[in-house]
C-alpha cells in the first residue's frame, strides 16, 4: 500500500458514519482494556508496593496523580491537534473530538490538582502551595473552562468550531508562556517530573529517583489512563456526532416545511 | 486608518463613550484595598505594586466588551469588513484606540494611586515603565477576546473568562518588575520578558483577532 | 465592471438555503432581487459582498468593487452627519462629501448629531454613504425601509444617475423603483433537501 492511499484510508474515518461504525466496534475493547489495566495497576500500586522510606504510604497517591497530570496535558495537546485538523481540512469529526476531549481533560486536571493537594498536605504541611507545577495546572484548568464555555455559548456549530479552534491555538501559546512565567515567578518545592526521564528511573542523575518497585505499577496505571481517555473521547465524540445529526435533521425539517 | 483611529478616539471622548470609566474604576479599586486589608502602611507598601497592576488589569478588562460590540450592533463592522481596509488593520487600530483611551490614562494615574498605597519611592519608575510596556499587550489580547465574543448576547462574562487566563504571563512579568523595583532590585529581566510578550502580541495577535472576527461576521 | 455569478450555493446557520444561483450584472444595469421572506436574500447579498463564503460556486468581478448596504447603517449617534460621512469617505479614499449630501437632501442637517435624526433621515445618511465609496457595484438590502415617498424618489434618482455613469446595482426590495433592469426571483433556487439514505460531513 502506498503512503498516499494509506493516508486516504486514514481520512476516511473523518466521515461521521464510518467513524461511528468503527468506534462502535472498537469501543468495548478500550473499555475492557482500560478497566483491566487500571485495576491491575491500582491494586498492585496500593497493596503490593512498600511504603516510601521518607514519604510513608502517602506516596501511593502517585498512581492517580501522575497519570492524571499526564492526561491533563495530553488531552490539551490532542485538542490542539484536532483543532488544527479542523482548521486545515474541515473535518467535522475532528472539531467534535476536540469538543469531546475538553471536559475529560478538565476532569483529569481537577484530579491532578486534588491529588496533588492531598499529597502535598503531609509533605509540605499545607493543602495548597503556589508551587509552579500546581499553579500551571490551575491555569491550564482555567483554559479548559474558557474553551468549554465558548463552545457552549455559540449556537452555530461551525462558527463554534472555528472560534474554539483559534482559541485553542492561541491558548496553547499562552499556556506555555504562563508555564515559563510561573517558573520565573516562584521556584517551587515540587519534586521534578522524575518519571519520564530515563536518568531518573535508573537513578543516575538524581537522588529523587522513582525506583522500579514503584515505576512498573505506575506505568500500568498510565497505560490504563491513556486507554480510559481514548475510550471516553471516542464515546463522547460519538455522542456529539449524534447530537449534530439530530440538530441537522431538525434544521432540515424547519427549512423543508 | 488614521480616520478610524480619530473616529474611535472622538467616540470615546463624546458623551456616553465611556472614557474615564476605567480610570474611575482603577481609583475605586485602589481605595477599597486598604478597607479590605487594613490601613497598616508596611503591609500596603508591600502589596502596592501587585495591587496597582491588578487594578489596572481589571480596569482594562472592564472596557473590553464595548470595544467591538458597539460597531457590531450598528452594522459598522460589516461595512468596515467590506471597506478597502484589511480587517487586521481594523483590529490593530481598535486596540490602539483602546490603549490610548484606557491603558495610557491608567499608566499616568498609577503613580498618584501609588501614593495612596504607600508605594516605596524607588518603585515609581519601575511601576510606570512596566505598565507602559505591559498595557499595550492587555489591549491587544483584550481585542482578541472581544473579537471572539462579539456576536454573543451576554458576552461580557464569557469575555472575562476567556481573557483573564491569557493575561497571566503579562501580569506575572509586569507586577514582578514593579515589585522588584519597589524593593530596589534589578528589574531588567522581567521588563525584557514583558517587552517581548507585548511585541509578540502586537505583531501576531491581530491576525488571530481578524480571523475570528471574519468567522463572527459571516 | 461586470459581476458574474455562477452555480452559487449559500447556507445560513449551516443549512443550505439557495443553490444553483447564476446571473450576470453588467455596467449600467440594475438587478432587482425578489423572493419570499426567509428565502435567503440577505444571505445572498452578504455572500456577494464577501462577508461570508459560499458553499460552492464562483463570484467574479466582486473584489473591491462592491459597496454594500445592509439593514443597519453603521451610523454613530454621537457624531454629526458630516463627521459620519467624512469618516466613510476617508476610509474609502473619496474626495468630498458634498455631492452625497446634496443627493439625499442632507445639506441642512450637516451639523446635527446623528442620534437626533429621524429613522428616515438616518436611512438617507446611510444610503448617502454609497456615493462616497466610489465603487461601481452597489449591493443593497431593503434600502427603502423607513423612507417616505419623496425620499424613495430621491433614492431612485440617485441609483439612476449611478447607472447612467456606468455603475450597476443589485437591490433586494419589494417596491417598484421604476429602474431599468431585470428581476431575479430567487424562489426557484431554493435548496432542495438531500435524501436521507446516508449521512456525510454535513450530517445529513
Amino acid at each position: 500500500m502506498s503512503i498516499s492511499s494509506k493516508l486516504n484510508s486514514f481520512w476516511e474515518y473523518a466521515n461521521p458514519k464510518k467513524f461511528l461504525a468503527t468506534t462502535e466496534r472498537v469501543l468495548p475493547v478500550f473499555w475492557i482494556l482500560s478497566a483491566a489495566f487500571l485495576a491491575v495497576g491500582l491494586i498492585w500500586g496500593f497493596f503490593f508496593t512498600p511504603d516510601d522510606y521518607r514519604q510513608g504510604s502517602t506516596v501511593k497517591i502517585i498512581y492517580l496523580h501522575v497519570p492524571a497530570a499526564l492526561m491533563a496535558i495530553n488531552a490539551w495537546l490532542m485538542m490542539l491537534l484536532t483543532s488544527l485538523i479542523w482548521l486545515v481540512r474541515r473535518h467535522h469529526v475532528s472539531a467534535l473530538a476536540a469538543r469531546a476531549a475538553a471536559p475529560v481533560g478538565a476532569i483529569m486536571t481537577i484530579i491532578a490538582l486534588v491529588t496533588g493537594a492531598i499529597w502535598g498536605q503531609p509533605m509540605w504541611g499545607t493543602w495548597w502551595e503556589w508551587d509552579p507545577r500546581l499553579t500551571s495546572f490551575l491555569i491550564l484548568f482555567l483554559f479548559y473552562l474558557g474553551y468549554m464555555a465558548l463552545w457552549e455559548a455559540i449556537d452555530n456549530p461551525d462558527t463554534a468550531a472555528d472560534l474554539t479552534s483559534v482559541l485553542c491555538l492561541v491558548g496553547s501559546v499562552f499556556a506555555l508562556l504562563s508555564r515559563y512565567a510561573v517558573n520565573f515567578w516562584n521556584q517551587g518545592l515540587h519534586q521534578g517530573a522524575s518519571v519520564m526521564r530515563a536518568g531518573a528511573i535508573t537513578g543516575s542523575d538524581t537522588t529523587e529517583k522513582v525506583s522500579n518497585v514503584f515505576f512498573f505499577p505506575l506505568l500500568v496505571c498510565m497505560i490504563g489512563f491513556v486507554l480510559l481517555f481514548i475510550a471516553l473521547v471516542l464515546y463522547r465524540t460519538g455522542t456529539e456526532i449524534r447530537a449534530r445529526r439530530v440538530n441537522a435533521l431538525l434544521a432540515r425539517e424547519r427549512v423543508g416545511s | 486608518m488614521i480616520a478610524l483611529l480619530l473616529r474611535d478616539l472622538k467616540l470615546a471622548l463624546r458623551a456616553g463613550g465611556g472614557f474615564g470609566l476605567g480610570l474611575a474604576f482603577f481609583l475605586i479599586v485602589t481605595v477599597m484595598v486598604p478597607f479590605s486589608v487594613g490601613p497598616e502602611s508596611t503591609l500596603l507598601s508591600t502589596i502596592a505594586p501587585g495591587v496597582l497592576w491588578l487594578g489596572a488589569l481589571l480596569a482594562c478588562l472592564l472596557s473590553l466588551d464595548r470595544l467591538l460590540a458597539l460597531d457590531w450592533e450598528d452594522g459598522s463592522l460589516d461595512l468596515l469588513a467590506t471597506a478597502p481596509l484589511p480587517l487586521e488593520a481594523v483590529v490593530t487600530i481598535k486596540a490602539l484606540a483602546h490603549w490610548i483611551t484606557t491603558g495610557l490614562p491608567l499608566v499616568l494615574a498609577a503613580p498618584i494611586l501609588g501614593v495612596l498605597l504607600n508605594l516605596s519611592p524607588s518603585g515609581y519608575a519601575a511601576l510606570v515603565t512596566s505598565l507602559l510596556l505591559g498595557t499595550p499587550a492587555l489591549s491587544v489580547i483584550g481585542t482578541f477576546g472581544a473579537a471572539l465574543t462579539v456576536g454573543l448576547k451576554r458576552g461580557g462574562l464569557l469575555l472575562s473568562l476567556l481573557v483573564l487566563p491569557l493575561y497571566v504571563p503579562t501580569l506575572i512579568f509586569g507586577s514582578e518588575a514593579a515589585r522588584r523595583g519597589a524593593l530596589g532590585m534589578d528589574i531588567s529581566t522581567p521588563l525584557l520578558m514583558l517587552a517581548g510578550i507585548t511585541a509578540a502580541c502586537v505583531a501576531l495577535l491581530p491576525f488571530a483577532s481578524a480571523a475570528v472576527l471574519r468567522v463572527n461576521l459571516r | 465592471m461586470t459581476l458574474t455569478v455562477s452555480d452559487l450555493a449559500i447556507a445560513r446557520g449551516g443549512v443550505p438555503v439557495l443553490e444553483g444561483v447564476g446571473f450576470e450584472l453588467q455596467p449600467g444595469k440594475a438587478l432587482i432581487v425578489r423572493g419570499p421572506n426567509g428565502v435567503g436574500k440577505t444571505t445572498l447579498l452578504r455572500t456577494l459582498a464577501g462577508l461570508q463564503p459560499p458553499l460552492w460556486g464562483t463570484i467574479t468581478g466582486g473584489d473591491e468593487t462592491i459597496a454594500y448596504a445592509g439593514h443597519s447603517d453603521g451610523i454613530k449617534p454621537t457624531l454629526s452627519v458630516s463627521e459620519n460621512l467624512k469618516f466613510w469617505a476617508s476610509v474609502f479614499g473619496a474626495k468630498g462629501i458634498d455631492a452625497a449630501l446634496q443627493a439625499f437632501a442632507l445639506t441642512d442637517l450637516v451639523e446635527r448629531h446623528a442620534g437626533n435624526l429621524s429613522a428616515g433621515q438616518k436611512r438617507r445618511l446611510g444610503l448617502s454613504r454609497l456615493l462616497v465609496t466610489e465603487r461601481p457595484i452597489w449591493v443593497l438590502d431593503e434600502p427603502t425601509v423607513s423612507l417616505d415617498v419623496s425620499a424613495v424618489q430621491m433614492f431612485a434618482d440617485t441609483v439612476r444617475s449611478h447607472l447612467s455613469t456606468g455603475g450597476s446595482a443589485l437591490i433586494a426590495t419589494h417596491i417598484d423603483l421604476g429602474l431599468d433592469g431585470d428581476v431575479l426571483d430567487v424562489g426557484p433556487y431554493k435548496a432542495k433537501p438531500k435524501s436521507l439514505d446516508d449521512f456525510d460531513e454535513g450530517f445529513l
